[in-house]
């Protein structure tokens, strides 16, 4: 082989290579990839059957269950139109509690409950997952309560610093 | 009085830093000898301004000034000294004046470093840090302030939020930051190289050691993140692909890349336009990285409330910068012809490999990274992506560059053989595969496939990384620093490997309910729960469990987790309690009371977990190791001897 060919090769292996590894990371991304819905969309029946996904949503007031000793609890996430009742076994995140907004990943099961296997909450007062924001916003615009948690201030300025939320994973 | 001065020392840092960038820039570009001379004088103003600006804030908080807002914002009368000082970075404004800070002390460092460069060149390095100064400065005092009062004044702050609180992270954002901001230097490098229209091996030489000081401050700093985030936040894990993490990791990935072709530019004079976009892409990354963050464009762990106008103004300086780095790039770039060729089998090859390779991992963070905001501006639903991405995407590269390595390391310059080692890396090969597979079904009685492939592939690159300094010595040839740095860097890779093989084959976690008195079997471990008791700490109150571990009935350990209650925040924080056993990092977290005498309480073993973060400083100081070489030194030395002829005339 001349240099020539030899520096072709090169060049052809390493774009055969980066190819072949940007098509597989695109078909990962495609199957791994996790949707976000809130429980109007649940309500709807848009969720593909059977798939894994993220539910957000704020905890219903009054609405957690535990049977006393257990691990499993119950509670329901609501967007103030629709409700879907949640199941999860294991340690609840620090800041997890009623009335404050929670994202949890999981499937619904047959008979409409959401199965957990992993349940975040947000780690400060003022602090929402945006998706959860813009879904409150959409599903109840203005006629919002005084009795719900405002959603984050526009300006930083006077807003804490770092705000996670703490995923809790399940057995 | 203090915040008033800070503010105003902060003003005259930004007016010395545009003196800085002109006269950086427009005096050699001019030929005015005087401007030239003049950067360095700038440069030192603005860095006492800049301290007098920190030192201001420090003293506020110290003194718990809390007529200034930022003070009030994150600092209480109850919070201990430490962490008063160390709330400085605990929030948005402060750390953008730390990265100041950090920039100012890197462009002095530059500075007497550059007077063994040519004058004009150094000049233009000083410039160019100038401009990145300029632009950080402005935007801390258009929209992030530090200094301002409130009025009236807040009678007692509203305490630094308690997850900070905490030694590693106290440390984590300066040494990160150092990190980042160096990459600043390997862009100014890059920059002024470009600008003379000149680039040679020397100016690789002269840029290898600050870009290797600053990608191990990174990895330091990565670590250091990926430790608080494993027993601090509680959840038991040391990486979990956060936007933020990622945002750390793709400069480091991109500046691990940079170095090696460095090295190529450096001992063969190849590769020279494709190390000068490598340097302005590990700098935009890290920029890219403070967009990211301090936006809120993500949700992430580290999420500070979002202010569009701060995302703006960081996006059109970014799109400034990177902008005309890579004008500057299309326009000199192809001046920058590299004549010399190479085996297909060579060195050069491999570093190649490397670096593509390195490259496109970044690519595939990049993409998983990016994909929810993207998919949400298309307004094709809320995605979120997690690790089932990025875990398969990202090993796709690092099994290809793992396995090349021991080869790359060992292969010669320019000829494609690998002499008289190919029969030694045959034999290294053979002993990794014999002790990966005896280790993987021999101790522990499972694992995946992945198991024995990661386990063979450390453990030949730490054996292959042992081959050249092992000859070296044998045949009485000289070690230089560089060599040695290379391998221990190398080993610390290889352990790395070796460890994240071991973590995610044989973690155990399990979460359950136990009375007190009762007790779990996790693992080989039982783990007996003693009950619970008030805990009353400096500025909270909190619950303390007692958990009693035991193997085999032998004691190991007493683990102490607490349920912390901040009095100020009233935030509740969990703080798990950790024990190393036999390689094995034991973790206990303390749940909720679940009624009829019962606790949640999460247990995970994780083996060889420490040895992540060992293995990550290993690297680190294998780089400051390499970078501490006498042929950098002395490559300046002689550049002061003989002087500066190679510049001017250029210039």
């Amino acid at each position: 082989m001349t240099a020539r060919q030899r520096r072709m090769t090169l060049v052809i292996g390493i774009v055969a290579g980066v190819s072949i590894a940007g098509a597989l990371a695109l078909s990962a991304f495609r199957r791994n990839v996790t949707f976000f819905f809130d429980p109007t969309q649940v309500a709807a029946g848009q969720v593909p059957p059977g798939e894994g996904f993220r539910l957000g949503g704020m905890v219903s007031d009054g609405s957690l269950r535990r049977a006393p000793g257990s691990l499993e609890v119950r509670f329901t996430v609501t967007d103030f139109s629709h409700d879907v009742p949640v199941t999860y076994t294991g340690v609840l995140p620090d800041l997890f509690r009623e009335g404050a907004g929670v994202v949890a990943h999981g499937h619904l099961g047959s008979d409409g409950t959401f199965v957990a296997d992993e349940v975040l909450a947000k780690h400060d007062e003022k602090y929402m997952p945006p998706a959860v924001a813009r879904s409150l916003k959409r599903r109840h615009g203005e006629s919002r309560t005084e009795s719900e948690p405002a959603a984050p201030p526009p300006g930083g300025a006077a807003s804490p610093p770092a705000a996670p939320p703490t995923p809790s994973t399940g057995p | 009085m203090l915040p008033e001065l800070g503010h105003f020392a902060l003003i005259l840092a930004l007016l010395l830093a545009a003196l800085q960038a002109f006269f950086g820039i427009a005096g050699p570009g001019l030929g005015r000898e005087r401007w030239t001379g003049a950067v360095t004088s700038a440069v030192a103003g603005q860095f006492v301004m800049v301290a007098t600006a920190v030192g201001c804030l420090i003293a506020c908080f110290v003194n718990e000034d809390f007529s200034v807002r930022y003070v009030a914002e994150n600092s209480n009368s109850a919070l201990p000294l430490f962490y008063r000082v160390t709330a400085l970075w605990g929030a948005h404004e402060g750390s953008l004046l730390l990265w100041i800070l950090l920039l100012a002390a890197w462009t002095v460092a530059v500075a007497i470093g550059a007077a063994r460069l040519p004058r004009r060149f150094g000049a233009r390095v000083l410039g160019v840090l100038g401009v990145v100064s300029f632009g950080f400065l402005l935007f801390t005092l258009a929209t992030s302030n530090p200094f301002l009062r409130l009025d009236p004044p807040a009678g007692d702050g509203a305490d630094l939020n308690p997850i900070l609180q905490d030694p590693a992270l106290a440390v984590h954002p300066p040494i990160l930051y150092t990190g980042y901001v160096g990459f600043a230097v390997a862009f100014a490098f890059a920059c002024a190289a470009m600008l003379e229209g000149r680039l040679d091996q020397q100016w690789a030489r002269w840029t290898r050691p600050w870009t290797t000081v600053a990608w191990a401050f990174l990895g330091c700093g990565i670590a250091l993140g990926s430790f608080w985030a494993y027993y601090e936040l509680g959840w038991g894990g040391f990486w979990f692909w956060d936007p933020v993490e990622n945002a750390s990791f793709m400069p480091w990935l991109v500046g691990t890349a940079l170095i090696h072709s460095l090295a190529v530019t450096d001992k063969r004079g190849l590769f020279k336009s494709w190390t000068l976009l490598l340097a302005i892409l590990a700098f935009s990354l890290s920029m890219l990285g403070t967009f990211l963050v301090r936006s809120g464009v993500l949700v992430s762990v580290h999420s500070f409330a979002a202010d569009p106008a701060r995302g703006i103004f960081i996006l059109v300086f970014l799109a400034l910068m990177i902008g005309g780095a890579l004008t500057l790039y299309a326009w000199r770039a192809p001046l920058l012809k590299s004549t010399a060729g190479f085996d297909l089998g060579a060195r050069e090859s491999f570093l190649l490999f490397n670096n593509v390779l390195l490259v496109v991992a970044a690519a595939t963070v990049f993409a998983g990274t990016l994909a929810p905001l993207v998919s949400d501006a298309l307004q094709l639903g809320t995605v979120s992506v997690g690790p089932p991405y990025f875990n398969p995407t990202f090993m796709l590269s690092m099994l290809p560059l793992m396995a090349l390595l021991p080869l790359g390391i060992n292969a010669a310059w320019k000829r494609g053989h690998l002499r008289d080692r190919q029969r030694t890396l045959l034999m290294t090969l053979a002993v990794a595969v014999i002790l990966a597979v005896g280790v993987a079904f021999g101790v522990y009685a499972h694992g995946a496939v992945l198991t024995p492939v990661g386990a063979a592939l450390g453990i030949w690159i730490i054996l292959a990384s042992l081959v050249d300094p092992i000859d070296r010595w044998r045949r009485r040839l000289s070690l230089p620093r560089a060599v040695l740095g290379m391998s221990l860097a190398h080993i610390g890779l290889g352990l790395a490997v070796i460890a994240l093989t071991t973590v995610q084959s044989f973690t155990v976690e399990r979460d359950v309910a136990l009375a007190a008195g009762a007790s779990t079997r996790v693992g080989s471990y039982d783990f007996r729960f003693d009950g619970v008791a008030p805990v009353e700490g400096p500025n909270y109150d909190a619950i303390g469990g007692t958990i009693t571990v035991t193997r085999d009935g032998a004691p190991v350990a007493v683990l102490k987790p607490e349920k912390r209650q901040y009095w100020v925040q009233h935030q509740a924080i969990t703080q798990t309690s950790i024990h190393m056993s036999r390689g094995n990092n034991l973790l206990v977290a303390l749940g909720d009371d679940l009624g009829a005498g019962r606790w949640s309480i999460r247990i995970q073993i994780r083996p060889l977990v420490t040895l992540i973060w060992l293995a990550a400083l290993i690297m680190a100081l294998g780089g400051a190791l390499a970078a501490s070489d006498r042929r950098y030194r002395s490559a300046r030395a002689a550049e002061a001897v003989a002087p500066t002829a190679a510049g001017e005339a250029a210039g």
